[in-house]
């Protein structure tokens, strides 16, 4: 269907410089056309074969998983005895009652708001301060990115030295000061503000790296018209910069909030959970009763619950950035 | 409005010298070219006046006032890029009032700039639409306004057309021109097409590695090319260069043997050239004429014809290759042998540094 659209400026052809000029203004329109309509005629069924491996892929690794998940929900599944009974939402009105349960959303909650945030606002920050193209940028961009790659069997063992009881480098620096030392792991109100530090900690590197992209993408001109333009620093960075970044700071939270609702090792490692389930997180809860307990049912049903909250956080999240943009996109 | 003056203003990156030392005057109201090859460091001139590219040492003054040490906002300029650089996520009205925003205009002020702007550009009926949704033409356009509605007192254009086909092109050019017209304004304009620079400037400086090779109207620059350089770069077909060899003079005019073992009286006094032992020969294609009875002939080679006049390329006795013109009806053919007619006033002699010598 190009070909044919070209054709006119084909050279031979009569009015050679008048076609010329109708086929520079056809092009674009040629490469839009051709993508839009389906191709027609023969539709072979076995292209299909191409895309199989995939689905097969997906379907075992995905689909199964999460069907069996909701069936396992609605059932009562005892592995010891090897007992399984439909029960409906039995599972479900039992997770309603549960302290554990309940405080377990609460601390997810409170976990999300604490570390997302951070990610974004951190991650940006680290993101401006470090776009540079000397020694210094790029060795302190390879620092912050290094904790990254490190287990988090490495990375809680490290903290919970930092913040042993009397001895780590936190009761250290406290002392010093002529402060109470304090272990905040042993704290219910500071356990779970004390996992989220180490959390950042651990993985800013991604959404810096995220942010530098994306910065990198802003082509130098437009700060260039800013500055032509009168434009002081605060004013290029939120007038320029950050409508630039709004895509990237969508992603960035919404892979922050997928992640951080996946809270497990952290806790697990530096506190199990404690002091008096402070800091138990969702997937925790369900990792303990279904392989402590051996309530596969049960932890199936709490797994569905956090699935359907990620699934709304994510879904409030592309709503709010979609009705920030549209707006933007009216204001005048 | 307000004049613009570079003082010994030099610009070295590291240990390259990118221009040595520049000085130049631009008048109030004066649509100046920059015109050069690429790399010669046009845009980096154009960027120190701008603000945008310090400068390393010298002086830079407009309207009177030493801004050498100004940011670019406060220079009272605005500037035309070469990609537009327009504000991708703001529309066409929220691109041209920026600037103005950020000095505090009144909003009715900027309303009455932005709708006078958009309807000397044409931009009416697309001040709410963002760039994307623009064709280049009218990005450039927009562009264009967003400097206008500034009322600088200069404007600076780096190669602003270079990315439009060649039709806009020229549209766009002859609306600058009379943008010039009804502002009045100090326009700078860089660009490396020599027609830009012949049809757009009230005067030309012609650059070449950093320096200023020439500086003139565009008629003088086309009929006294100052250096072989200068003449090799302006117009088009280039001008013809022809090895030549001083003869004794009768005349008051200097009489040259060609390459080819002819000889050629020119109209270049005698006094005026130095006597050097080799010379060059210029001579545009305009000058150099079919004539039968000439002693110079060649064999034509390739005719080109353009509609208006014919060109025509001929290889000489001595195998070198100049550019004719014909008439436009010429009957001439590939492979004809032609006789070369010089008008005499019209041939530029140059000396060895490349200087020229012109008819008087
Ligand atoms: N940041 C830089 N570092 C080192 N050299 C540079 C830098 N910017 C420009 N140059 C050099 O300075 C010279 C002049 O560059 P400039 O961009 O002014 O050329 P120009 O005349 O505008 O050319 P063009 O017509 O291609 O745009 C070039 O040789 C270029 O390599
Ligand atoms: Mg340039």
């Amino acid at each position: 269907m190009c070909i044919c659209l070209m054709k006119p400026g084909l050279p031979g052809m009569p009015h050679k410089g008048a076609a010329m000029t109708t086929t520079l203004s056809a092009l674009p329109a040629a490469a839009r056309a051709s993508s839009q309509p389906k191709v027609k005629g023969v539709q072979h069924w076995s292209n299909a074969l191409f895309v199989l491996p995939f689905v097969l892929v997906y379907i075992a690794l995905l689909v199964v998983p999460v069907v069996t998940g909701l069936w396992l929900s609605l059932n009562d599944v005892d592995v010891l005895s090897g007992d399984r009974a439909f029960i409906g939402l039995a599972n479900f009105a039992r997770l309603w009652h549960d302290d554990i349960f309940r405080g377990a959303i609460r601390n997810t909650f409170l976990f999300v708001l604490m570390t997302t945030p951070a990610f974004v606002a951190l991650g940006l920050a680290l993101a401006l301060a470090l776009n540079r193209q000397d020694r210094v940028g790029t060795a302190l961009r390879t620092i912050f990115f290094g904790s990254s790659v490190l287990s988090v069997t490495i990375v809680t063992l490290v903290w919970r030295l930092v913040f042993m009881t009397d001895k780590g480098l936190l009761a250290n620096v406290m002392h010093s000061l002529g402060l109470a030392s304090i272990n905040p792991l042993t704290s219910s109100a500071l356990a779970l503000p004390a996992i989220a530090l180490v959390t950042v900690w651990w993985i800013i590197g991604l959404p810096m790296m995220l942010f530098l992209a994306a910065l990198q993408q802003i082509p130098e001109e437009i700060y260039e018209a800013a500055a032509m333009d009168n434009a002081g620093r605060w004013r290029t960075f939120w007038s320029i910069t950050l409508p630039q970044l709004r895509k990237t700071v969508a992603l960035v939270a919404i892979i922050e909030v997928i992640l951080q609702f996946q809270l497990f090792g952290q806790a697990q490692l530096m506190t199990n959970g404690g002091p008096n389930n402070s800091s138990r997180p969702l997937v925790q809860f369900i990792y303990e009763a279904g392989f402590q307990q051996w309530a596969l049912g049960y932890s199936a049903a709490a797994a569905q619950v956090l699935f359907g909250l990620m699934l709304i956080g994510v879904a409030l999240q592309m709503w709010i950035s979609k009705r920030g943009q549209t707006q933007s996109g009216e204001s005048t | 409005m307000a004049g613009i003056q570079l003082v010994g203003v030099n610009k070295r990156y590291g240990g390259t010298e990118i221009i040595p030392e520049f000085n130049l005057e631009i008048e109030s109201g004066e649509f100046l070219v920059f015109l050069g090859p690429s790399g010669c460091g046009k845009s980096t001139l154009l960027r120190m006046i701008a603000g945008l590219e310090p400068v390393s040492a010298g002086q830079i003054r407009i309207g009177g006032q030493d801004v050498t040490a100004s940011a670019p906002g406060e220079r009272d300029l605005a500037m035309v890029f070469q990609h537009y650089a327009l504000y991708p996520h703001m529309t066409v009205r929220e691109n041209m009032a920026f600037g103005l925003r950020n000095v505090n205009v009144p909003a009715a002020e900027i309303d009455r700039r932005i709708t006078e702007a958009a309807r000397m550009l044409e931009l009416e009926g697309m001040l709410a639409r963002k760039p994307i949704q623009l064709s280049g033409g009218q990005r450039q356009r927009v562009a264009i306004g967003r400097a206008v509605v500034k009322e600088p007192g200069a404007f600076l254009f780096d190669e602003p057309l270079s990315n439009l086909d060649a039709a806009l092109r020229n549209r766009t050019r002859v609306e600058l021109a009379r943008l010039h017209q009804r502002l009045k304004t100090t326009m700078v304009f860089v660009t490396h097409d020599q027609v830009e620079a012949m049809t757009l400037a009230s005067r030309i400086v012609v650059m070449n590695r950093g320096r200023i090779e020439q500086m003139g109207t565009p008629i003088e620059i086309y009929r006294k090319p100052a250096t072989r350089f200068v003449a090799g770069f302006i117009g088009s077909p280039a001008m013809n260069f022809i090895d030549a060899i001083p003869v004794a003079a009768e005349a008051d005019c200097i009489k040259v043997r060609l390459a080819d073992g002819t000889e050629l009286q020119t109209g270049v006094p005698t006094q005026a050239a130095r006597k050097d032992a080799k010379l060059v020969a210029g001579v545009r294609a305009e000058s150099l004429t079919l004539d039968d009875a000439s002693p110079v002939r060649g064999r034509a080679d390739v005719i080109e014809r353009l509609g208006e006049r014919t060109l025509v390329y001929v290889t000489l006795s001595n195998g070198h290759s100049v550019v004719a013109q014909a008439h436009r009806e010429s009957p001439v053919a590939s492979g004809d042998l032609v006789g070369l007619h010089f008008e005499p006033e019209h041939v530029h002699l140059f000396d060895e540094a490349g200087l020229a010598w012109h008819a008087a």
